[in-house]
């Protein structure tokens, strides 16, 4: 491969950048990937476009993270990995937070499903807030963790608190009382389902649901 | 049963259920139906669990030892081992399994992380699981071979056999006190201190 560093950008890029001009800050390519910093308030409608435009078609979300850099003056990144299934194409977005301001970006649960735990997870992990998320609790801490976002610079690697009231906490936390929002709903829907549903339920019965 | 302290002669302290031959030979039979019938609990969280499933499959063999059945409800366990580094998050998993246990109750400490932390010293790991239950026998290494599983059983047997169904204190439930912890804070904050290389992980942002 003789290919210069221009050739290795990717076509979506000049895609971009005509379809949508100043919102496509600027890109780059590292490792042979392209990496294009949008801003954040057009990053899902872009996101949008590039899963359903026909010249994109880029339908698959690899993942879902951030990005925090040592030099405290850098902004907090957030990484959209995509894939196209259809030309075997893979582009990364990013979107820069700054840390002095609340960090939220909009969520993109309704482009696809799988964006629901790793959006989940990237709140766990950095405290970012998904505008939109359905149920945007943390997904790896448990939900009475209250020392903070691990991932985050400013955060101990042994923890903020004491070995002592982590295990406090710890041992505290009774899990079995945060069940999801479909658990509970399952259990709530129970009055409107159907009288001979109801019977078959009540007889634990697990046969085929006409 | 026992002896009464004029038999037992001045300045011998005696109790109702001190040692004679009945209650020794009652130990006897106790202990060594106990210590051959140990029905584990296994609490797999990490590669140690694979070391485990290998000591009770074929080539090693736990059934030798009477641990035949792996009992997967804590309600019929007799011995809870804990295969794996504990994160805070089952904290109260390993508690509730263990306060579900009935008596008389042992645990096996297995592997590195399960008794120390290990190379976790980080926000998310308990730092021994003797700061959550009590520990018989800890079983060192990273993870330890089978064979040092067994030996590690072995002595928590020998253990079982030395035992005396006269000794209440045996037989006590350690609940968490009334400020939700198993040891005192300070106890729990000085045996979760970072030792070898783990005192060079501080690096500030």
């Amino acid at each position: 491969m003789t290919a210069g560093p221009a050739d290795l950008v990717s076509p979506a890029v000049a895609g971009l950048r005509a379809r949508f001009g100043t919102a496509i800050i600027r890109h780059q390519v590292s490792c042979g990937d392209t990496i294009v910093y949008v801003t954040r308030d057009r990053a899902h409608e872009i996101l949008a476009w590039l899963r359903d435009d026909a010249g994109q078609r880029f339908d698959y979300l690899t993942d879902i993270t951030a990005v925090e850099y040592r030099d405290s003056e850098r902004p907090l990144e957030v990484v959209w990995q995509l894939w196209s299934l259809d030309r075997k194409a893979a582009l990364r977005l990013k979107v820069e937070l700054d840390k002095r301001e609340t960090l939220e970006v909009d969520s993109v649960f309704d482009l696809w499903k799988g964006a629901d735990w790793l959006e989940r997870e990237v709140y766990d992990m950095f405290g970012v807030t998904f505008r939109g998320h359905p149920d945007l609790r943390r997904i790896l801490m448990w939900e009475t963790y209250a020392e903070g976002y691990p991932l985050r610079k400013d955060f101990p690697l042994r923890g903020h608190f004491s070995r002592a009231e982590q295990t406090r906490q710890a041992l505290a936390a009774n899990p079995e009382a945060h069940y999801s929002l479909e658990e509970l709903s399952i259990a709530a829907a129970y009055d409107e389902l159907p009288a001979d549903l109801k019977t078959r339920l009540a007889h634990g019965e697990r046969g085929k649901v006409e | 049963m026992g002896l009464t302290d004029a038999e037992a002669g001045a300045g011998t302290e005696v109790s109702t259920m001190s040692p004679n031959w009945v209650t020794t030979r009652l130990d006897f039979l106790t202990n060594w139906a106990r210590s051959n019938s140990l029905w584990p609990m296994p609490f797999g969280t990490a590669c140690c669990a694979i070391e485990f499933m290998a000591s009770a499959a074929s080539r090693f063999d736990l059934s030798r030892f009477g641990m035949e059945r792996m009992s997967f409800s804590p309600r019929q366990a007799d011995v809870l081992i804990c295969a794996g580094r504990l994160p805070f998050k089952l904290a109260p998993v390993i508690r509730k399994i263990w306060d579900q246990m009935p008596q008389p109750k042992w645990a096996i400490s297995m592997g590195a992380c399960a008794s120390s932390g290990g190379i976790f010293d980080t926000y998310t790991m308990v730092q021994g699981i003797d700061t959550i239950i009590p520990v018989d026998v800890y079983v060192p290494g990273c993870p330890p071979r089978p064979e040092g599983l067994i030996y590690g059983i072995m002595l928590l047997q020998k253990k079982i056999r030395g035992e005396s169904i006269a000794d209440a204190a045996l037989r006590q439930e350690h609940l968490l006190g009334p400020d939700g912890l198993f040891l005192p804070a300070r106890t729990i904050d000085e045996i979760s201190e970072p030792f070898g290389n783990s005192v060079h992980q501080t690096r500030s942002a």
